[in-house]
């Protein structure tokens, strides 16, 4: 499995989902902060799908079969609780494997050290909300609480191993679970228990198993393409 | 010595008072003529106020609005290239609704007083974002047409008399200006494309042409505000004028881009040097100003809803503050600028 | 209804290059001073490197009145004086 489709298409779902909030967000200045997000991820993305192809033929062609990215990433946004469930468990995990790509010297290190600033904003971004909503209000408490805990299982396939991205993935783990725990206890909230593989940990996304959610996100999201083969936009 | 009736004293009382304010007028109708900037400690006459507070609200409520015919299409964007343009054209506008509603805010409201007007239906929004985006072209039209019309309003107004609002519009200026590029460029690519892309560019621009007209407003002779706005140098051209420029602005770029503009009546006149147009169908703009547009009802419903579904969210964030920091205006609030460096 | 007035304005202030000083580019509403430099920084730089933000609470700021004349401000005469000002005016911008 190619690595720069596995990360290139994380970038690209998390960012298709992210650009949904846009018209809807709670607030206005979540509407800059969600939309500099996204364009950030959009553009890791077609970094990303540039080392593997067409940019635009591998977004708007393939099937749901043929997309690498974890199942994480293509859970709808749900509440903005949800999320920023999904914001917390992605972005720590982006920022630390941006870090240790680019301390390495493999070739996504030169990529890597660019996008590291850009994850760290998205990671800090996160952990503001998930204090905020953790250590609010009793509602957003639970909002918070429902998310993180309706996301949990999504998070092991993040420390799966992926061919062609030379670091090891327990340690990414151990340091994704002690960064996430910390900002979760400082909400006042708690991280589900459960153990780190088996049966809690759902998804085989890189692997081309998704959820049906995302076969219709799909759907909206290639169809005017599709309808106008070979056509320049 | 004499004693002063209380009446005397009242009478005199009011007079010193009617003086200060004709003075004060005087100086304010001074400084306006003189092309120099009013500024939020300064005093003005009410009605400039509550005429500007209106202004810069409509402006910013129109803004917010605007992203939502646009947003309609990230979803589908059908390039990645364009997705990310798109993406950060609606970025752009709700930044624009920022720093219009920070700018109304200096005169003496809130964000949320001018939020809850909106809501309400007592204040507009322009009306051009009352039609629908029906296919991928409305994307190009809208930044062609609708943000041309924009910025061919909204330049006079980097030179308006309120300083915040004249600044606030320097920054949006600056940033409009390439969305209208990048709404041609949309629009170009489709006219040269297939066949159906060229006719999809064709459609849209048959429907988005007389609305944009619309959006300078009122013919001249039947725009009731404008002579006040003019004066206060709030407003600054007139909309014919306006309407005018945007239409001579407009023939050569459709000439360029291979699509006709849907006005039989469009023709050069020499005399005059300037285009002459086909009329205006006035009651659909009466219409859809009404609230009987085609997207009216969803325009508000979306806004109001996001506003309602956000509003355990921004309880949160206030609730977090009160708990976890002196918050500003409050007894042991730090007094220090925080500062970052990014 | 919500409480979301107690988001509080705050000012905001950029200085977009070491060596200049701190402009004021406008306001915007934060519940905290976190979140207000987070959301100034998306605002007013768009992120850009290498640039300083202040927030301050509006209401922390003390203003003089453009009324006040004399025993407030020096009189003008050889010695110049410039008003302070909230405002700055953005570079390469003819028309103020």
């Amino acid at each position: 499995m190619n690595a720069a489709l596995a990360l290139g298409d994380d970038a690209l779902v998390l960012s298709h989902r992210l650009g949904e909030w846009a018209g809807h967000a709670p607030v206005l200045e979540e509407e800059v902060a969600l939309a500099n997000i996204a364009l950030d991820l959009l553009g890791q993305a077609r970094l990303l799908l540039s080392f593997v192809g067409d940019e635009d033929q591998l977004a708007y062609l393939r099937e749901e079969r043929a997309f690498r990215n974890v199942q994480l990433v293509e859970q709808p946004n749900g509440d903005f609780a949800h999320t920023i469930a999904r914001q917390l468990y992605f972005s720590v995990y982006q920022h630390l494997l941006y870090e240790e790509l680019a301390a390495g010297e493999g070739e996504f290190a030169d990529l890597a050290a660019k996008a590291v600033k850009e994850v760290a904003y998205h990671r800090d971004h996160a952990e503001q909300w998930v204090l905020r909503l953790g250590d609010g209000t009793t509602e957003s408490h639970e909002r918070m609480q429902l998310a993180l805990d309706a996301l949990w299982r999504f998070s092991g396939e993040l420390f799966e191993p992926v061919e062609g991205v030379d670091i090891d993935f327990n340690i990414l783990r151990d340091g994704w679970l002690a960064a996430v725990t910390s900002v979760v206890d400082r909400a006042t909230l708690a991280l589900p228990s459960g153990p780190q593989s088996g049966a809690w940990a759902a998804g085989a996304g890189r692997q081309g198993l998704h959820t049906e959610p995302f076969g219709r996100m799909l759907a909206e999201m290639q169809h005017l393409h599709r309808s106008h083969p070979g056509a320049s936009w | 010595m004499a004693a002063v009736t209380a009446d005397q004293t009242t009478q005199g009382t009011a007079g010193t008072a009617d003086k200060a304010e004709a003075e004060r007028l005087a100086a304010f109708d001074h400084a306006v003529a003189a092309d120099d900037r009013i500024e939020p400690r300064d005093w003005m006459p009410d009605a400039y106020r509550a005429s500007l507070i209106r202004q810069m609200a409509q402006h910013a409520h129109s803004e917010i609005i605007g992203m939502q015919p646009e947003a309609n299409w990230i979803s589908r964007a059908p390039s990645l290239r364009r997705k990310a343009i798109l993406m950060a054209k609606v970025q752009d506008e709700a930044g624009h609704g920022l720093y219009l509603y920070s700018a109304a805010e200096t005169l003496g409201t809130s964000r949320e007083e001018l939020l809850d007007k909106l809501h309400a239906g007592r204040q507009r929004y322009s009306s051009i974002f009352n039609y629908p985006t029906l296919t991928w072209a409305d994307v190009g039209a809208i930044g062609w047409l609708v943000d041309g019309a924009a910025i061919t309003n909204q330049v006079p107004l980097c030179r308006c008399s309120y300083g915040p609002y004249a600044r606030a519009m320097v920054r949006i200026c600056k940033e409009e200006s390439f969305h209208q590029r990048q709404g041609y460029e949309l629009l170009l690519a489709l006219s040269r494309g297939t066949s159906a892309q060229h006719e999809m560019a064709q459609d849209a621009v048959n429907r988005w042409w007389w609305p944009s007209l619309m959006m300078f407003g009122p013919p001249d002779d039947a725009s009731a505000h404008s002579a006040q706005s003019m004066a206060w140098k709030i407003k600054r051209h007139s909309n014919d004028e306006l309407r005018r420029r945007f239409v001579d602005i407009c023939v050569p770029q459709a000439q360029a881009l291979g699509l006709a503009l849907p006005d039989p009546d469009i023709r050069w006149n020499e005399e005059l040097g300037q285009h002459d147009y086909g009329e205006i169908d006035w009651t659909e703009f009466q219409e859809v100003l009404k609230g009987n547009g085609p997207c009216n009802e969803q325009r508000l419903t979306q806004r109001r809803t996001a506003h309602e579904k956000g509003a355990w969210v921004r309880d949160a964030a206030a609730a977090y503050a009160d708990k976890h920091a002196a918050r500003p205006g409050t007894a042991g609030a730090a007094a220090q600028p925080v500062e970052a460096t990014a | 209804m919500s409480s979301s007035t107690d988001w509080p304005l705050w000012e905001v202030f950029v200085r977009s290059r070491r060596g200049l000083s701190h402009t004021h580019a406008g306001s915007l509403h934060a519940p905290d001073a976190e979140m207000a430099l987070r959301n100034a920084r998306d605002l007013y730089t768009r992120r850009s490197e290498g640039v300083s933000l202040w927030v301050v609470p509006s209401t922390e700021i003390t203003a003089s009145s453009p009324d006040e004349k004399d025993s407030f401000f020096e009189p003008a005469g050889d010695k110049p004086y410039r008003h302070p000002t909230f405002y700055e005016i953005p570079e390469g911008v003819k028309h103020l």
